[in-house]
């Protein structure tokens, strides 16, 4: 047997995305100066953060073998719920015009537990009522679009305070705060993931959900948690997205889900569950961002990124599946 | 004319950690009853699956006629005239008889520049060939509507439809009413008068007694041989499938039972169709051997225990302590355990690490500060129970799914240990696995037993369930029918007798 060529094969299967994306970047940077410059690649940073935080939501249900439509107008609701909270008082167009703006710490408190709460009732109706969560999070995605659109009476927001839009414009360490968060995200996830009872639960939840009922996992209280856990990490990411761009709309976020879907299936989060870690999110969304700037430079017409990222996805999850299924 | 309708030499196949089948043959000679014959796990399924194309063989050769052919798919084995009688395989429940009798060859007619499906030469061919096979119900009926034993006849009028010339029946008649499998021997014997060629896997030694012409015996994934029908007795085919004495194979218990530890009282479950006012008890140090037919609602009393299926009624004490059991947890914080029969279906969890596997249990026990892990105590107990088992991996990451059978079961065994039970409840303890693992399966429930744990074992291996158990209770079609106390009472008739109590 020609063990090189197998070898290969092997790389390919397991690194072909990456090895794309690398031969992408180096490409592009040769030709486009500015590509690798520290102030493009900032800004490629900034762009993962937040969808690096919705991608690690995301993640968690994917584990379980569900998926999560409903982060995308989860974001918006974030956003816009951040938004009311954190607006100057001399704005003209205040939504709140005579409340004082709330100290950032509570408002981002107020907009985690409101999404948390929604995710929750997500988790309800797949854990006891055995809704499909495609379904379920489909509906509310519906359901949270529309409180949303009664809310804010569709109107869009703006006229921050600027403790609120600086945790987008200020640094520590001469790194943006939005991508500190990522980054603490990012460890907390990785922490519950692999260090807690929850995290182990849910992997075995994803792996085979009657053994896991058998084994004595508390199926139903885990899935909640799950899908209240992800909602509130939605919350936090439109809190960033308005920061931001100092300001929202209910269309905040729109489509964000499917990005994250596919961010997380890029990087081996498996859909029929049980397979993901943390590195898999980052890595996905790395990807799509990198992927996405690299075209933009490379003068690629803006339509058809659309096409390469829908083919990327594609070549990825076809690799990725192969890893799996190559057995029989 | 080659002198066999149908020959396989030399067929190897492997799964990932086990050699399912090595150097195996089978010839079967036209118009004639081929039985296969072994103990679970021997090849004789997996071995059909490669004659009709679902595995790929990895090495081997199919002669049909004499002429070496290829078979890669279901679907050339039905162009070559191979036909497979096997309740899971094909049906479609929820469409009717005639669509699963043509799925995949409606018949067709033109509607102007169009074809469509010819329903009604659908439906009256569909009527012919289930005439064929003296079955007489409506070619419209659902096919989910059907008994099991009409569904099954739905397979062989297709097999019969498609002028089969081999037809393999895998276990047919597990699962039939002694009517069914009249019917069924009836088809078979005319087929036979065709010139058929037919293998019939079984267990039932009566039933091979009566329909078979050759037999050929298969021992864990070898062949070892083949005879005429009458050549062999009953006693001379166990002996050739077992490969060895059968005294010894169970090892010596070395401790007597105890006080009562666990009372089930008058458990009646929410579904009329299963279990009905059962009740047994289990004894400290006892292996209690639950028996029946398949379909006696066994699994289903037991893991109604456990908290896996709703009841009406009913009570469980644990030493003298009645307790509520809702959820598999209620069971584990009363000290039981459950290790299930479709290991594969509840069991084990494929795609995580063995660690993971043994681990999934014990994390309300190795918890730091409420909700982190203690991964060094966890990894101890799962280093310790590879060793103490003797699980056969190169580590505890290695992943569940790339293990034999036995050693799954093994990592499920350790899964309950970790949480330490009083109680351990074992559902087809040793299916599907090989006999040396089944050995050391049988030891380590010994040992269990001996430690003073209780076990309950579900069997429909008779010679297990004698061999192994302190005591017997018998069920049949949801109803306790007897208890077995005495060893010497502890025979196959006694046990059938109690069995098939409808």
């Amino acid at each position: 047997m020609d063990k090189k060529k197998l070898s290969f094969k092997d790389i390919m299967i397991n690194y072909g995305v990456i090895i794309i994306v690398v031969l992408l970047v180096i490409y592009t940077g040769i030709t486009s100066k500015n590509f690798l410059s520290v102030n493009n690649l900032t800004n490629i940073l900034m762009n993962m953060s937040s969808r690096l935080v919705i991608a690690l939501g995301i993640a968690g249900c994917i584990i379980t073998a569900g998926c999560d439509l409903s982060a995308g107008r989860m974001i918006g609701l974030g956003g816009c719920i951040a938004g009311t909270l954190l607006q100057k008082m001399d704005y003209s167009q205040k939504f709140f015009p005579n409340m004082k703006p709330m100290n950032i710490f509570l408002a981002l408190l107020i907009v985690m537990l409101v999404c948390a709460l929604f995710g929750a009732v997500t988790g309800f109706f797949i854990a006891y009522l055995n809704v499909p969560p495609f379904i379920s999070t489909m509906a509310m995605m519906e359901i949270v679009y529309g409180i949303n659109m009664i809310y804010t009476n569709a109107t869009p927001l703006g006229g921050y305070v600027s403790s609120y839009t600086g945790i987008a414009s200020g640094r520590f360490l001469g790194i943006s705060y939005l991508i500190w968060i990522a980054l603490l995200v990012a460890v907390i996830t990785w922490f519950i993931f692999n260090m807690t009872r929850h995290g182990k639960y849910m992997y075995a939840i994803g792996g085979n959900p009657q053994a896991a009922e058998v084994a004595g996992v508390p199926v139903k209280k885990t899935l909640i948690i799950i899908y209240a856990k992800a909602a509130a990490m939605y919350g936090l990411a439109g809190f960033m997205l308005g920061a931001k761009a100092g300001g929202a709309s209910v269309q905040l976020g729109y489509g964000y889900e499917m990005e994250a879907i596919a961010a997380c299936t890029i990087g081996g989060v498996s859909v029929s569950g049980g397979r993901g870690k943390v590195s898999s999110a980052i890595i996905g969304v790395a990807v799509f961002e990198i992927l996405k700037a690299a075209l933009q430079f490379l003068g690629v017409n803006s339509n058809a990124q659309w096409i390469a990222l829908g083919i990327i996805i594609f070549v990825a999850i076809s690799l990725d599946i192969r890893k799996y299924v190559a057995r029989k | 004319m080659a002198e066999f309708k149908l020959e396989m030499k030399g067929v190897c196949k492997s799964f990932p950690g086990v050699k399912a089948l090595d150097n195996v043959q089978l010839a079967l000679r036209p118009g004639t009853v081929h039985a296969l014959m072994g103990e679970n796990g021997a090849g004789k399924s997996t071995l059909m699956k490669c004659l009709f194309g679902i595995y790929k063989m990895d090495a081997g050769e199919i002669y049909l006629d004499g002429q070496k052919v290829t078979i890669s798919n279901p679907d050339e084995a039905m162009k070559y005239g191979i036909a497979m009688v096997h309740q899971e395989l094909q049906p479609i429940p929820a469409r009717s008889v005639a669509e699963n009798l043509y799925e995949g060859r409606f018949p067709l007619k033109s509607f102007g520049p169009i074809k469509v499906v010819d329903h009604k030469k659908m439906y009256e061919d569909t009527a012919y060939w289930l005439k064929e096979v003296k079955m007489d119900f409506d070619p419209k009926a659902m096919l989910g509507d059907l008994s099991i034993g009409q569904m099954q006849s739905v397979e062989i009028a297709k097999a019969v439809s498609h002028q089969a010339k081999v037809v393999i029946f895998d276990e047919p008649t597990s699962s039939l009413s002694d009517n069914e499998v009249e019917a069924l021997f009836r088809i078979m014997n005319d087929l036979r008068d065709k010139g058929v060629a037919m293998v019939y896997i079984s267990h039932k030694m009566d039933e091979i007694k009566r329909i078979a012409d050759d037999i050929t015996i298969m021992r864990d994934g070898t062949y070892v041989g083949t005879w005429s029908a009458d050549e062999l007795s009953t006693d001379d085919i166990i002996a050739k499938m077992v490969g060895r004495t059968l005294t010894n194979v169970y090892p010596e218990r070395k401790n007597k039972p105890g006080e009562v530890v666990m009372e089930v009282k008058h458990m009646t479950s929410i579904s009329d169709k299963s279990f009905q006012d059962v009740s047994f008890n289990l004894r400290k140090g006892e292996i209690l051997g639950f028996g029946g037919l398949v379909g006696a609602q066994r699994t289903e009393v037991l893991e109604g225990v456990f908290g896996i299926r709703a009841l009406k009624s009913g009570e469980v004490y644990v030493k003298g302590k009645k307790v509520t059991i809702k959820h598999p947890a209620d069971a584990m914080k009363a000290g039981i355990g459950l290790i299930t029969e479709d290991r594969r279906g509840n069991g084990i969890f494929g795609c995580l690490s063995i660690k993971d596997n043994v681990g999934v249990s014990t994390y309300n026990k190795y918890l730091k500060g409420g909700f982190v892990l203690d991964h060094k105590s966890i990894g101890n107990v799962v280093d310790e129970s590879i060793k103490k088992l003797r699980i056969k991996t190169p580590n505890m990451k290695e992943h569940i799914a790339n293990l034999s059978g036995g050693n799954q079961q093994k990592v499920i065994i350790a899964r309950w240990l970790a949480n330490d039970p009083d109680i351990l409840i074992m559902d087809e303890p040793t299916r599907g696995i090989d006999v040396g693992a089944k050995h050391e399966i049988y030891e380590i429930m010994n040992d269990l037993a001996a430690q003073g744990k209780s076990i309950i074992m579900v069997s429909s291996e008779m010679a297990e369930l004698l061999g192994m158990s302190d005591r017997v209770y018998v069920m049949c079609d949801g109803k306790m029918r007897g208890e077995i106390k005495d060893k010497e009472d502890m025979t196959q008739a006694k046990v059938m007798s109690y069995a098939t109590q409808f």
